[in-house]
């Protein structure tokens, strides 16, 4: 009660060690303060010592820098995709920069990677029409067959609505297979067929002809 | 992991393997085990391209996999393994000395591709020596198979684990992703290939131009589709094997340095008969007795018996205790300390660095603390014989750099500091922990400062290749020698002058790269081996 408002705390001054046991005697003087952080590279107060020079020294140094060029060069390397230019250029067609489709430029041993990892590799766009219609005889043909008979059928009743039902389930389906990727069981497919063909009446109507042919054209360029 | 480390890991793994995969590694050393997912959705990167990082981060054994329940399956990256990879050119550089171009090319191959099969490795080894002999001489597949068995028997190459065979009578459906199981006795086992073939040397026509468009890449994979005999076996570099070796070297390298080439060849010889027998992680290898360390000696040396055992006594007398006394049966049993060899080096890291940094005197009060343990501000003045002010000064120096720590001892029970003992003390491990630390950040300071300088003069480099790329064309149709001197006047002095600058300083920060890099093994055996045996 004595010291509430009067100095502020007792003995001010003091400091909690004494002076001599660090060191500083009494009257040393001390080192200047520091008004700003330390420089960036201070000087050095020693040279460093030489590196070490020789025959072995330069062999592993050439190794190193030969190391880290093949390095690049593997196909471990992964450069980030080109950016897509604005417009489409014709020169796109003829300069392939980048690997196709987020493939990969070398085959793993897939046994020992888990399965979620594999991507399948797609084959170049001359190939695919060689290779992916083929896998896919059943449904296409399937397909068409449907539609045409379908159209053949129902040519006297509700022909427009029928028609542009099944061609929006044709380009869904034709949709999925270029975006998606392929799996390697059928019946993945088969579900998710079914699955969208249940969707399709919802679907906004898209002026068929056009799109179904355009379609067809990117698969075969 | 600290910063400096995942720092250092986030450089290399950019400067070897690309922006993305760098991106999901530093991901995964900074938040540990995780699903493919949520990796895709935290770095915010396609799935697509999360995948192919996990697969070359997979195939490099930095990234491991694991199946939890419910079948999710969980990725963690090893970040001491990323680490490993800034001391490759090491490897491959042991691997040249002790089994010649072959074994470097094979161990070169192997740390590039992470695993490969066996007939793989030979085949590629075999083509790229080919190219380097004469017109007319091919490598033989047999000699570069002699070469890898080898590697295998004295365990610098090492299966990897392998996919466990299934039968077919497997209920339910395939696991999500393979455990793999490797069995200690079939680790080295090599399987027995019967390869036969020669080299294959690159045609002028083959060569890969790099104006070939990748439409052609796809074609070249499935050209030949023949069964590998020994398909599903994979090897891969036993990195710890090597860092044996490096150890070894290091031991042999130090005993050398304070005695004389005689007694660092005895060392090294039982350092070698040790080899297989101890693991790398023991304190001490087995005892070894004279008459087997004299029978074992390599040929050229032919010292008698008695000189051999006086040198041995020598070693087991000498303070740093590289090699004790272990028994007297066999003319004398000894074992070499492997523990406190590392210390030793330790140690002396510890000393050059001081000594380097803060000059001799300095060095002088460090040896005098760490050899009496702990010493007051007036003993050290008073042993060291530094006049007090400067003695003062060294020490705060080297306690504000961490290098010395302070002990306190209260002579009263309320700890006042008028009433305390401070004294002096150097606690080796911390140290050591302290030093590795800086030389990470050293590390990463060069690889960043080289990839700034490459940067900065981008432009010159790529004409310089251009013009040599021109030269190069040129030389090959024929071209006159004044057309070639117009072509080489495209760079003009001012441009050379630079261009030298610049190889000569990115060759000055490779080799600072490779001497920190040397300290850093030291460093972190001694901590690995100290923190063993706690």
């Amino acid at each position: 009660m004595a010291s509430r408002g009067g100095g502020r705390g007792r003995g001010r001054g003091q400091l909690t060690f004494s002076m001599e046991a660090v060191g500083i005697g009494k009257g040393d003087a001390l080192p200047p303060p520091t008004l700003q952080p330390s420089p960036l590279f201070p000087p050095l107060e020693f040279h460093p010592v030489p590196l070490p020079s020789g025959e072995e020294g330069e062999y592993v140094l050439a190794l190193k820098q030969e190391l880290r060029g093949a390095m690049r060069q593997l196909p471990y390397f992964i450069r980030p995709a080109v950016p897509k230019r604005d417009v489409e250029r014709y020169s796109d067609k003829y300069q392939m920069s980048g690997p196709i489709d987020n493939a990969i430029d070398w085959n793993p041993d897939w046994r020992r990677l888990p399965r979620e990892l594999k991507i399948r590799v797609r084959k170049l766009q001359k190939e695919r029409t060689t290779i992916l219609l083929p896998k896919r005889p059943p449904k296409t043909t399937e397909d068409k067959d449907e539609t045409i008979q379908k159209l053949e059928t129902l040519e006297k009743k509700e022909e427009e609505v029928t028609s542009e039902e099944d061609e929006e389930k044709e380009e869904e389906e034709e949709k999925e297979e270029e975006e998606e990727e392929e799996y390697d069981e059928e019946e993945h497919e088969e579900v998710k067929g079914t699955s969208f063909h249940s969707q399709a009446p919802f679907l906004p109507r898209i002026s068929s002809g056009d799109l179904n042919f355009r379609r067809l054209e990117g698969q075969r360029r | 992991m600290t910063q400096a480390e995942i720092k250092l890991c986030s450089l290399l793994l950019q400067e070897h393997f690309g922006e993305i995969v760098e991106k999901i590694g530093v991901h995964l050393i900074r938040t540990g085990s995780q699903p493919l997912r949520v990796i895709a959705h935290d770095t915010g990167t396609s799935l697509d391209q999360v995948k192919k990082a996990l697969c070359v981060l997979i195939q490099h054994n930095l990234v491991i996999y694991q199946v939890h329940k419910r079948g999710v399956v969980e990725y963690e990256a090893q970040c001491s393994r990323v680490l490993r990879m800034l001391r490759y050119p090491r490897y491959i550089y042991t691997a040249k000395t002790l089994y010649s171009d072959t074994g470097e090319l094979i161990v070169e191959e192997l740390l590039l591709n992470g695993k490969m099969a066996m007939s793989a490795v030979v085949k590629k080894v075999a083509d790229r020596l080919t190219e380097t002999m004469e017109d007319g001489k091919t490598m033989d597949y047999a000699e570069v198979s002699n070469t890898f068995v080898r590697l295998a028997d004295t365990h610098f190459v090492q299966r990897c684990p392998l996919v466990p065979a299934t039968e077919n009578s497997d209920p339910g459906p395939p696991p999500p992703a393979p455990t793999l199981v490797i069995s200690e006795k079939d680790m080295y086992l090599v399987p027995k290939l019967s390869l036969i073939g020669k080299g294959k040397r690159r045609r002028s026509s083959d060569e890969d131009a790099t104006g070939e468009p990748k439409a052609k890449r796809p074609k070249h994979t499935t050209d030949n589709k023949e069964p590998i005999p020994d398909d599903g076996i994979y090897w891969q570099a036993n990195l710890d094997r090597f860092h044996q070796h490096f150890r070894d070297q290091g031991i042999v390298s130090a005993v050398a340095n304070r005695m004389d080439q005689t007694s660092s060849e005895i060392v090294r010889t039982m350092l070698r008969m040790s080899e297989i027998t101890t693991s790398s992680s023991a304190p001490f290898t087995q005892p070894l007795s004279s008459n087997e360390i004299f029978r074992s000696l390599p040929v050229g040396y032919n010292i008698s018996k008695q000189v051999l055992d006086q040198y041995l006594t020598l070693l087991a007398d000498d303070p740093l205790e590289f090699v004790g006394k272990s028994g007297d049966s066999g003319g004398g049993m000894y074992v070499i300390n492997l523990h406190k060899a590392l210390g030793s080096l330790a140690t002396a890291t510890l000393e050059s660095v001081i000594q380097e940094r803060f000059g001799s005197r300095c060095a002088r009060i460090f040896r005098l603390v760490l050899q009496k343990k702990h010493l007051e501000q007036k003993q050290v003045e008073d042993f060291a014989m530094i006049p007090a002010k400067e003695a003062k000064d060294m020490l705060y120096k080297m306690l504000s750099e961490n290098f010395i720590s302070l002990q306190e001892i209260p002579k009263t029970p309320d700890h006042a500091p008028s009433r305390t003992f401070y004294l002096y003390t150097v606690n080796i491990l911390s140290a050591a922990r302290m030093l590795l630390h800086r030389c990470y950040k050293s590390v990463a300071n060069l690889i960043e400062r080289r990839q700034f300088e490459t940067k900065e003069n981008k432009r010159l480099l790529e004409k310089s290749q251009r013009v040599e790329a021109i030269i190069a064309s040129m030389q090959a149709t024929g071209a006159e020698e004044a057309q070639l001197q117009e072509i080489e006047e495209m760079i003009t002095a001012p441009e050379r002058q630079q261009l030298e600058t610049l190889k000569r300083n990115v060759n000055k920060l490779d080799a600072c790269e490779i001497q920190v890099v040397e300290t850093i093994f030291l460093l972190e055996s001694y901590i690995e081996s100290t923190v063993k045996r706690q």
